[in-house]
């Protein structure tokens, strides 16, 4: 235990290990908020294509060699993620299939350009560490850290203000665009953001594993929660607190940063399952 | 200058026609009623009002300065999920968001005027009860009480009272013709009820594959559609 402590403590004694907790920490914070909101709008297959298509995006950035990779991955999630949400509601378009397939696709072609172009010595552990984040917190550039403290800030701004209006979007659609709401430009909205929190997720846990961040909080507070806002309070603490447990617990083993938080997640969620299975009284607003 | 004016409107699904020639007004202060069969178009007439969906042909305009954000509207059928995490409070608190504009919380008067909408539809006690655990009337009343606070000049009702029993239905009309009376409400109501619309509404259209009938609910009374219709209730009860 003392060295555990110690070793710790060795750690944070860099401010870039400090920043770099706190991004992870934000970024984690940002799942949660809109993954209430995918998965109840029936969107968590949504989180998933998109990842995979920030992977490829991230590939085609790597061939043709751009300086800062985000740049180009950015403005292609958020185009995906729009032309897949509208996708999505479209009767007539299978939406998930659409999905299912733009992703394999994206993934495919990606690891397909990295093999056949990429100038790196060491292809595989580039591509592991994009599907499954990277295998040390400090393996985060400081452009990386500074992004996304300012992407998680910009989304949680946007949540908080927008909080209401989400939730109407998000409970009925069809009413709120029958008393004058703009829904079409709210789903817009939650689609940039979601591509934003994906693009920014990446860096923590990986695409493959980005899901998991954004369903287990949601899926655990809707296990013990009634209400809207105590679910959304109560998802964006299990996903703060499993992060950090997760981030400590990848400094100190050495396991890799994404699929430690994720398996924090898995224990978590289960845990509020029994919760919610074995106390129906705690159920309450 | 009418609140709502309907003008040859012809109302399809991908080129099949539900209802054509529909042609009648609205003005501030009526109470209209829309009875017909099943599947005769009510409800697609409905959201065409609310511009949900385009007429395949024909014009629906507002007048009198009707805005978008002046209307309140109960579906037919809500189609929300039955996991949805949400109080009957938060519910009926967000119909006041298409007035709201930018301005992120709810202000003192907005709650206040959700506590008055869900006094006014006896849902109060539940107002913090879990939506998708109460009672399909329970959950009508809910939606009347979110519609009303969306709703300052035309509510828009699609079969209100579906789905409730006979009394707490009438209740339900009782409430819907006070809002029309006491508060001057402009009402437009699907309902299946004849005898319903003909007691409460000052008019009635009646919709099949071609209106049959639009005028005064008197009139209506007294037309041969009206009659057979009103003896067919009578019959079926
Ligand atoms: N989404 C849809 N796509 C195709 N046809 C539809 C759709 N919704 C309704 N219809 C058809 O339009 C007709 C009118 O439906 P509706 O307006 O719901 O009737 P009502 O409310 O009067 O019972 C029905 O014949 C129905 O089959
Ligand atoms: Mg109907």
């Amino acid at each position: 235990m003392a060295t555990a402590l110690s070793t710790l403590s060795l750690y944070f004694q860099y401010p870039f290990v400090r920043y770099a907790f706190i991004v992870g920490i934000l970024i984690a914070l940002c799942s949660s908020l809109l993954g209430v909101t995918l998965v109840l709008k029936r969107f968590s297959f949504i989180g998933d294509g998109l990842s995979h298509v920030a992977f490829g995006a991230l590939a085609v950035a790597t061939v043709v060699n751009v300086q800062n990779n985000t740049l180009v991955v950015l403005p292609v999630t958020v185009t995906s993620a729009i032309l897949l949400l509208r996708a999505g509601q479209n009767a007539k378009v299978k939406g998930d299939a659409a999905i299912a397939m733009v992703s394999v696709a994206s993934l495919a072609l990606g690891y397909l350009l990295l093999h056949l172009f990429s100038a790196s010595s060491n292809l595989s552990g580039d591509v592991c560490s994009t599907l499954f984040g990277s295998t040390a917190i400090l393996t985060l550039s400081a452009a990386d850290v500074w992004l996304c403290f300012t992407m998680s800030l910009i989304v949680i701004l946007l949540f908080i203000c927008f909080y209401h209006k989400i939730f109407t979007v998000t409970f009925d659609e069809t009413f709120a665009q029958a008393t004058g709401i703009n829904a079409g430009g709210y789903n817009v909205l939650i689609a940039t953001v979601i591509a934003i929190v994906i693009v920014l997720a990446m860096n923590l846990v990986g695409s493959l594993l980005i899901s998991a961040l954004i369903i287990f909080p949601a899926l655990s507070a809707m296990r013990l929660y009634k209400s809207f806002r105590s679910v959304i309070i109560f998802s964006a603490c299990f996903s703060v607190c499993t992060a950090a447990i997760g981030l400590v617990i990848a400094i100190l083993a050495g396991t890799p940063v994404g699929a430690t938080i994720v398996t924090v997640d898995v224990l978590a969620f289960a845990l509020c399952f029994a919760l919610g299975s074995l106390l129906p009284a705690f159920h309450r607003g | 200058m009418a609140l709502l004016v309907c003008k040859d409107v012809i109302l399809a699904y991908e080129g099949h026609t539900v209802v054509e020639n529909l042609n009648f007004c609205v003005n501030s202060g009526d109470y209209l009623c829309i009875v017909g069969e099943n599947g005769s178009g009510k409800s697609t007439l409905i959201k065409t009002l609310l511009n949900l969906r385009k007429p395949f042909a024909g014009e629906i305009r507002y007048g009198d300065g009707l805005q978008h954000n002046d209307i309140g509207y109960l579906p037919q059928q809500s189609l929300v999920q039955r996991d949805f995490p949400a109080t009957v409070e938060e519910i009926v608190r967000s119909a006041c968001l298409n007035r709201s504009g930018w301005r992120p919380f709810y202000t003192q008067e907005e709650k206040k005027q959700a506590q008055n909408n869900m006094l006014k539809t006896g849902v109060l006690h539940l107002a913090k009860r879990c939506y998708r655990e109460l009672s399909g009337g329970q959950q009508q009343r809910v939606l009347l009480a979110r519609a009303l606070g969306a709703a300052t000049r035309l509510l828009l009702l699609d079969e209100p009272a579906a789905g409730l029993d006979p009394q707490a239905g009438e209740e339900m009309y009782t409430l819907i013709k006070d809002l029309n009376q006491r508060d001057g409400m402009t009402v437009i109501m699907v309902t299946h009820d004849v005898s319903a619309a003909i007691q409460y509404a000052s008019h009635v259209l009646h919709v099949s594959h071609k209106p049959l009938f639009f005028g005064t609910a008197a009139g209506y009374q007294q037309s041969d559609i009206g009659k057979i219709y009103m003896c067919r209730a009578k019959g079926d009860e």
